[in-house]
């Protein structure tokens, strides 16, 4: 399973975090052309995210950049030299519909062709900040193979819907909760929006707990400082591995009895909380968890 | 590419460099370099300087560098986009830049 | 048996065995510090205030050839050396040897006085700024002697270094000498490096703007050593003797350095119950300190005590109970001068106390785990902590290699990249601190145990952190930066390092083309 907890986002002229990008652990990292630099910066952004990602070695960590919009003088040079660039996926700022994607994608085609790789090498990810976007999730979400997921934009959204961005984000919670369902039914993964108060820290903690308990896969982040809080929030506690192995084990013995009906500790086990247990452990494994550990752990412990 | 005018890109940052693209018609390059790391870097970075140059096809133009301990990629990054502003182009060849 | 009589016509034998006897010659013939105007009240209180500096150097009898020694307490914040040194030179005082414990950016006062052949040799544990640069360019004939704080005390104690005069500024200090670092507008805290030499200087003049009530209780500098007193407006400038509580640092890469230094503290056998620890001030060292005390609180283990330069971080922790007692011999910041001033369980002690490693006992030898910091670290552990990666001097031998040797585990943390510049080297530009003496380097793209600390190498064999060998980290590094054209030097030596046992470990030398 591909964890996608935390895309850091790296404004693309800054020649300093070019070179430091990756070290902080996220599960991506986003390389932004768009918001982050200023217009008269375009041209020096793209040669530095352009030789950044054919020069320097990541070390496997999934590489994003967030290009300009098509409706800008940018996006179709963005498009053009990030397809030599290669990285892993391309994000697309501010979609309000199915032919925001198409479009992109008839370019990443004609591109790829043009320098010679096979045809769907980038793959996509689809930035919704705003309420069209918002009403459009599932048709965006299904628009193209290339998508790996959809993500949530709040500052411009709460803009748009005459609001502000509050610390319980009930604001938010249609647009999140429409995006996520929408990445569900396209089985694709669910990225939050940023919190730009890098220094409160507790406020933060409360918006990621809040995501995760909706569903999201993830966060994008703007400091390296929010990374490790988002990872020890996804992060399965002891109980929760715990719990997983017996459910699973349960099943395993259940299978090797020929018997039909499975239970623990006399509450029936069906389908969806065995795929949750087996989703608790992939997490822990993918967090580095060493669950042989446990496993022979709660062995002796019965 | 011929240079027409005078091009900047970069800043004085740590890790970065500021470089300025000028004309110098007929006279060749010339390529002066303030660095916090000459000592150490003084022959890397000038090399990578005319390497790009090179791979430009530019050999009339003068070339000062600002460095704050930029890393190869980023001299590279500045000098391209110093080197497209200084001569009005917008339009890159991204391929050769590989 | 031969007989003389006293000054109060008392017979007394000559000699008693092989033992000559004094007669009696009177209550005030032997002791001329004691007054003799009994029964006056009006007379002005005994005391040991002069008017100026100058009378204070004149009456010390500093003369050419001298040595003379200051304190660097007051950091970059020091008004006393630049002071003092501007009277010597008005004097006409030629060839003195300047032995501060440190010297800080303040001190590029010192070139015109070098230049003048007022100062012809300086000992020190380090500078900075354009006087570094000065003596890096060659300019100054002699090399510099750079020492450890545990070194500089034993110098001291032995003799090796004997000062003439020490010129000692104090926050605060009675007419009669008694001083202590946390009284007065210009405290700062423990008097650590200030108190050995008060107490084997030849002569001792103490500079204060805080002239307090007798007896100034409690006392680090003792009135019993102390020859003049000089009131001046200001010791230096309180805005930089100390800053607030030293913060937390924001930045994301010494937060992930210190992160990687507690995951790895954590999991060594040196974190149990009553481990005992010293951290330095920089970002990354302090930041440590954030991270173990999670750990700490997590697991429930309290560390005995920890020692040296000491942070309101470490007093945060001890306040929260987390560390017993505090061993001070340098306060960095605002709320650990007001602890030491208030609190009896964080002592002050001085330098050989800290790390004189030929006194029967010095504090760093009882040290766990010890969080040091490094310009540069090569292949053999070796570490640079005093030129640049441009060979200029910038920084101080400090209790660098003191405690990495004295403690069980010696943990250098640093970015492994600065700008374009690698911490780790193939080999270092000049070694402070022997590899032997250190265990573990931490840094943000990785952590190499020394492969001579097998034990812990076997230790960690089963522990998920980023371990490297220092070659990998070195190929990391240098696929980033590219391999750095070595520094030109010239053949003329500037600087002399001392490792702590007085032999010597390195030399610095000048630097080719710097002006």
């Amino acid at each position: 399973m591909k964890l996608r907890r935390t895309m850091l986002y790296v404004p693309g002229n800054n020649a300093g975090m070019m070179k430091d990008a990756h070290i902080y652990r996220s599960d991506s990292v986003m390389f932004d052309l768009e918001d982050s630099v200023s217009l008269n910066e375009k041209d020096t952004a793209r040669f530095l995210v352009f030789n950044a990602l054919t020069t320097l070695d990541y070390e496997g960590i999934e590489t994003v950049v967030r290009i300009n919009g098509l409706d800008t003088p940018y996006g179709r040079e963005d498009l053009k030299a990030m397809v030599r660039a290669r990285p892993d996926v391309i994000r697309l700022p501010k979609t309000e519909t199915a032919q925001d994607v198409h479009d992109v994608e008839a370019i990443l085609a004609e591109e790829e062709k043009a320098c010679g790789l096979p045809e769907g090498s980038i793959r996509m990810m689809a930035a919704i900040e705003g309420p069209l976007g918002v009403l459009n999730a599932y048709e965006i979400a299904t628009a193209s193979k290339r998508l790996i997921g959809i993500a949530l934009g709040a500052e411009d959204y709460v803009t748009s819907m005459k609001t502000s961005r509050s610390p319980g984000g009930i604001e938010l919670l249609f647009a999140r909760s429409q995006i996520l369902n929408a990445a569900r039914a396209a089985g694709i993964y669910a990225l939050d929006t940023v919190y730009s108060d890098v220094n409160n820290e507790e406020g933060f903690l409360d918006e990621v707990r809040h995501i995760k308990q909706l569903g999201f896969d993830g966060k994008s982040v703007i400091s390296p400082r929010q990374i490790q809080p988002v990872h020890r929030v996804y992060c399965p506690d002891d109980k929760e591995i715990d719990h997983a192995l017996r459910v699973v084990q349960a099943i395993e013995e259940a299978e090797a009895n020929n018997s039909g009906v499975i239970s623990l500790n006399g509450k029936m086990v069906d389908k969806p909380i065995v795929d949750r247990a087996k989703r608790v452990l992939e997490m822990a494994r993918a967090t580095g968890i060493r669950i042989n550990e446990l496993e022979a752990y709660c062995d002796e412990d019965e | 590419m011929k240079i027409i005018k005078t091009g900047m890109a970069g800043s004085l940052e740590s890790s970065d460099v500021l470089i300025t693209v000028d004309s110098n018609t007929g006279k060749g390059r010339n390529i002066s370099l303030e660095s916090t790391v000459k000592r150490q870097y003084g022959k890397q970075i000038l090399k990578v300087v005319e390497h790009t140059l090179d791979l430009l096809e530019i050999s009339d133009v003068t070339v000062r560098l600002e460095d704050k301990g930029a890393l190869d990629c980023t001299i590279r990054s500045r000098l391209e986009a110093a080197v497209y502003r200084a001569a009005g182009s917008e339009t890159y060849p991204w391929e050769s830049l590989t | 048996m031969k007989m003389n009589k006293n000054s109060i016509g008392r017979e007394i034998p000559e000699k008693i065995g092989k033992l000559k006897l004094s007669p009696f010659e009177g209550a005030f013939a032997h002791t001329p510090l004691v007054r003799q105007d009994k029964g006056n009240r009006r007379l002005p209180r005994l005391n040991k205030l002069v008017d100026t500096i100058e009378q204070a150097v004149l009456k010390s009898e500093l003369k050419d050839g001298m040595t003379i020694s200051f304190h660097h307490h007051f950091r970059a914040g020091d008004y006393v050396l630049n002071m003092v040194m501007d009277v010597i030179s008005n004097l006409g005082i030629k060839d003195i040897t300047l032995a501060s414990s440190s010297l800080t950016t303040v001190h590029d006062e010192l070139i015109p006085h070098i230049k003048k052949g007022t100062v012809t040799h300086i000992i020190t544990s380090g500078m900075r700024g354009k006087l570094a640069e000065f003596i890096s360019a060659g300019h100054m004939e002699e090399p510099v002697l750079f020492h450890s704080h545990g070194g500089r005390a034993r110098a001291v104690e032995e003799g090796e270094i004997k000062i003439d005069v020490a010129f000692l500024g104090v926050p605060s200090c009675d007419v009669y000498g008694n001083a202590n670092g946390y009284t007065g507008p210009s405290a700062c805290g423990s008097l650590g490096y200030a108190k050995v030499d008060a107490k084997y200087a030849d002569k001792v003049v103490l500079l204060t703007d805080y002239l307090a009530e007798y007896p100034n209780t409690p006392f680090s500098i003792d009135q019993d050593m102390v020859d003049y007193i000089v009131k001046v407006d200001a010791v230096g400038d309180p805005e930089k003797i100390s800053t607030g509580a030293t913060r937390i640092t924001r930045n994301p890469r010494d937060l992930l350095i210190a992160q990687n230094a507690a995951d790895f503290i954590a999991a060594s056998p040196y974190f149990e119950d009553g481990f005992s620890l010293q951290t330095g001030s920089g970002g990354a060292s302090l930041a440590t300190t954030r991270y173990l005390t999670e750990y700490m609180e997590a697991r429930n283990i309290k560390a005995s005590w920890a020692l040296g330069g000491i942070t309101g971080q470490i007093v945060k922790m001890h306040e929260a109970g987390l560390i017993k007692k505090l061993l001070d011999v340098q306060s960095f910041d605002r709320e650990a001068i007001r602890s030491i001033g208030e609190n009896r369980l964080h002592t002050e002690i001085d330098a050989s106390y800290y790390a004189n490693p030929l006194n029967k006992g010095c504090a760093v030898n009882k040290l766990n785990v010890v969080i040091l910091s490094a310009l540069e670290i090569d292949l053999d552990f070796n570490v640079n902590v005093l030129t640049g990666s441009d060979g200029v001097i910038m920084g101080a031998s400090g209790g660098h290699s003191d405690t990495a040797v004295g403690s069980g585990l010696s943990v250098i943390v640093a970015p492994l990249i600065r700008g374009r510049t690698s911490t780790v080297t193939k080999r270092a530009l000049s070694v402070v601190t022997p590899g032997e003496s250190v265990d573990v380097f931490v840094s943000d793209r990785g952590i190499a145990i020394n492969p001579r600390r097998k034990d812990l190498i076997e230790h960690f064999c089963d522990v998920r952190l980023p371990f490297h060998t220092m070659e990998e980290l070195l190929d990391k590094a240098e696929r980033l930066v590219g391999r750095p054209d070595p520094i030109e030097f010239t053949d003329k030596v500037v600087g002399l390092i001392e490792y702590r046992d007085g032999t010597i470990i390195d030399v610095v030398r000048q630097v080719k083309g710097l002006e």
